[in-house]
């Protein structure tokens, strides 16, 4: 029961150019188990993340609150600042399984060689929420240096750069492995296409260095192709486009991409130019589907230590990604709501978060927001 | 359920590397900052060879030729072919023009077309292999008279040029499963580290920011940070900083002014990626200068195509392999040359009157050229 998890979240304003659409037919079905639910009350893993999480899904659930959401929190407030908090990390990963829904911050991963691997990617290894979905649309009344800025990124989230091998073969030589395998490449490019197909969208572009990497890209490459054959037929074009070619053309012209499809690093790359086109992180939701879990967070992963309670940051990104989660959940009414009066806010531009131009607060953003609620 | 073992096997390499560093140094710190140390000759030249390339090529090395004879600039040009030719079962480059670039140090070189498909080893390549061309520099300025969404660019970024993604190292383990090697040394990262710093210093930026992804690959990109960290302390007058990939990506096409202090410098596939990308915010490869610094000898290009659809025509925009030759004149110490010329062609092209069709003008290369030369 996986619906409607994206395109009417940001398109509201536009209802007529391309109506609710819906992600249900490219997903597969959660067929063993249904989300957890009790007395029509669904239960949710919430991970708050390191950095601004916590005043963010603080808002989240304030909102929720109000429009009084069939939501019960399973809240973990895991933090990656210290390895200390593994044991937390496992109840959260446990809670994600027993639940199948969740709504997630980022966590934050040291950089010095002895701290812990990513948690944020072992997460998406472990549960195999494999296609990481990002929308990077122009938001009606928030002018940046482009417009007409409409297209989707389906990144791999689970193999790739981030398999995690790697060796020192000799003092001063590192070998860093990225695995590419058929199948992981099959499934994503058959996710993209369907995704396509369901958001009446029209052209899949794969990016890609299969160039250099003949054999790892190369084999992405072709999967992607003979996948895109079996769209044809339905009238969705495919193309492909060098990764370094493909992050000038999006700075220059980034009207031309639609649905793009890519490995694991690239997508880190264009989730983040596309979301600089279109005003930044705190406004692009996302979310990470599998074949059994779903977990919701903002498209573009960042921490934000620097402006950490400071309550400045911007909501947008996690309310949009929440109401993604509700229509996940089939509560479109209350996903609709909450998404029309977080544009309408952004759209009216009186009140607006610091990475907006704006001054007001968190908090005034989202008490703006809950006053535009139906 | 954590991965164990990827934990474990951190924290040895970290262990192990720590006790190489003293190794390591001695036979690594010796690496060369490829400064310029070629002579004059007896008529008070410096000799550059230059590789006109392939399709607009003759067209554009022209236009950078007839300028520097109206500049005056103390360069003879020493020009070479560099189509392959078949030696011992292989394509090789000549062996004059190999000749040629060792003994001069420099050269200048036209955009080369790569044939697809047809076993050949791209001769971009063999050249970057064979003079150890091992940063590869991409500055970046917004040019006035060309509007693009973006008006205060101006980034440098100096990217790893011989290993890294690009290491060639793939195989496929079963059918349907292929890895691909990432290769990082510190040798190959201290010595971009040490000519990006070198670089700061000489163009007066301030700052280098090393670029990585090393919360994800915390051995091969935390490597390439301690290089960079180690050579930081031996320019104490240069600020020294880290920013994770996602962050700049994000940021410079935000808002790229703040990157004008400072020089980024990052493993191959990133600079690949991020160079470019900085040049979609100028307006594309036209109109950006690339130089490759090496051990042996240093190639300064225009990474545009060889654009066959319009070689020969007269049309072609010579603009990239000229900025990239006033890079080269300010390898070499031609600074006031590299100045004079700058300034006349950003005039020309701020102007408006005569600029190619590419830039949205009518003229044709001759025509640019000459209007070059009159505002020297």
């Amino acid at each position: 029961m996986i619906r409607n998890a994206l395109a009417a979240a940001t398109r509201p304003a536009l209802a007529n150019a391309r109506t609710a659409t819906t992600l249900s037919a490219g997903f597969p079905k959660v067929a063993q188990r249904l989300p957890t639910k009790y007395g029509g009350v669904y239960t949710v893993t919430l991970i708050p993340g390191d950095g601004i999480g916590q005043e963010i899904t603080d808002s989240v659930k304030e909102i929720f609150e109000y429009v009084n959401a069939p939501i019960e929190w399973e809240q973990y407030n895991v933090s990656g600042v210290s390895s200390a908090g593994e044991d937390l990390f496992k109840q959260a990963l446990e809670s994600l399984r027993r639940n199948r829904v969740g709504l997630k911050g980022i966590l934050f991963t040291p950089i010095s060689q002895s701290g812990h691997i990513s948690w944020n990617v072992a997460m998406r290894q472990q549960l195999d929420i494999y296609a990481s979905v990002v929308l990077c649309k122009s938001l009606p009344g928030f002018p940046t240096r482009h417009n007409n800025v409409d297209f989707a990124i389906i990144r791999e989230n689970t193999e790739g750069e981030y398999s995690g091998l790697e060796h020192q073969s000799y003092p001063g030589v590192v070998e860093s492995l990225k695995v590419s395998t058929r199948a992981k490449a099959e499934r994503i490019s058959r996710f993209a296409f369907d995704f396509a197909l369901k958001n009446n969208r029209k052209n899949v572009t794969c990016v890609h260095k299969a160039n250099i990497m003949k054999l790892g890209d190369g084999l992405f490459l072709n999967t992607f192709r003979s996948v895109a054959e079996e769209y044809k037929s339905q009238g969705i074009t495919a193309n492909d486009m060098i990764v370094d070619n493909t992050s000038m053309q999006l700075v220059a012209r980034p009207g031309q991409f639609d649905v793009m499809v890519m490995p694991n690093l690239y997508g880190a790359i264009v989730s983040n130019i596309g979301a600089a086109l279109v005003g930044g992180p705190g406004i692009v939701p996302g979310c990470n589907i599998g074949r059994d879990y779903a977990l919701f967070e903002p498209g573009c992963r960042h921490v934000a230590q620097d402006i950490m309670g400071t309550n400045k940051a911007n909501p947008a990104a996690m309310i949009l990604s929440a109401t993604m989660m509700l229509r996940h959940l089939g509560l479109d009414n209350i996903a609709n709501n909450i998404a029309s009066s977080t544009f309408n806010v952004i759209n009216a531009g009186k009140v607006r978060t610091a990475d907006m131009g704006g001054s007001a607060t968190t908090s005034e953003f989202t008490s703006e927001v809950i006053k535009n609620l139906q | 359920m954590l991965a164990p073992r990827s934990l474990s096997s951190v924290a040895q390499g970290a262990f192990r590397r720590s006790q190489n560093v003293q190794a390591l140094r001695q036979y690594a710190s010796a690496s060369p900052t490829a400064a310029f140390a070629g002579q004059k000759g007896s008529n008070g030249k410096y000799t550059v060879t230059l590789i006109p390339g392939d399709g607009i090529g003759p067209e554009i090395s022209q236009s950078v030729k007839d300028i520097y004879t109206a500049a005056g600039v103390p360069i003879q040009w020493e020009e070479v072919d560099v189509t392959p030719v078949l030696k011992g079962g292989k394509t090789v480059i000549p062996d004059p023009a190999i000749h040629s670039v060792r003994k001069n140090t420099v050269a200048l070189k036209g955009p080369l077309a790569t044939p697809i498909g047809k076993g050949h080893v791209s001769l971009n390549l063999t050249l970057r292999r064979t003079f150890n061309l091992f940063a590869n520099v991409r500055p970046c300025v917004s040019i006035k008279g060309y509007k693009t969404p973006y008006d205060d660019v101006d980034t440098v970024l100096i990217r790893e040029n011989t290993e890294g993604e690009y290491s060639g190292i793939e195989h496929e383990v079963v059918d349907g499963v292929v890895q691909s090697i990432k290769l990082i040394t510190w040798d190959a990262s201290e010595r971009v580290a040490r000519y990006a710093f070198h670089y700061a210093q000489t163009q007066g930026r301030k700052r280098v920011t090393a670029v990585h992804k090393a919360n994800i690959m915390k051995m091969s990109d935390g490597m390439f940070l301690s290089a960079c960290r180690e050579v930081a302390k031996e320019f104490p007058d240069i600020k020294y900083d880290e920013d994770l990939l996602d962050r700049v990506c994000l940021q410079v096409v935000q808002n790229p002014r703040p990157y004008s202090d400072r020089v980024m410098v990052m493993p191959n596939l990133y600079g690949d990626i991020l160079s470019d990308m900085c040049a979609g915010l100028i307006g594309g490869l036209g109109l950006t200068p690339s130089g490759n610094i090496g051990r042996d000898a240093s190639i300064f290009e225009a990474v545009h195509g060889s654009a066959p659809d319009i070689a020969g025509k007269g049309l072609a925009n010579p603009t990239a392999l000229l900025l990239s030759s006033l890079m080269m004149l300010r390898h070499m110490d031609l600074n006031d040359h590299a100045a004079k010329i700058e300034k006349a062609t950003l005039a020309t092209i701020a102007e408006g009157k005569t600029i190619t069709g590419d830039l949205g003008g009518k003229s044709s290369t001759k025509e640019y050229t000459s209007a070059i030369i009159s505002k020297l």
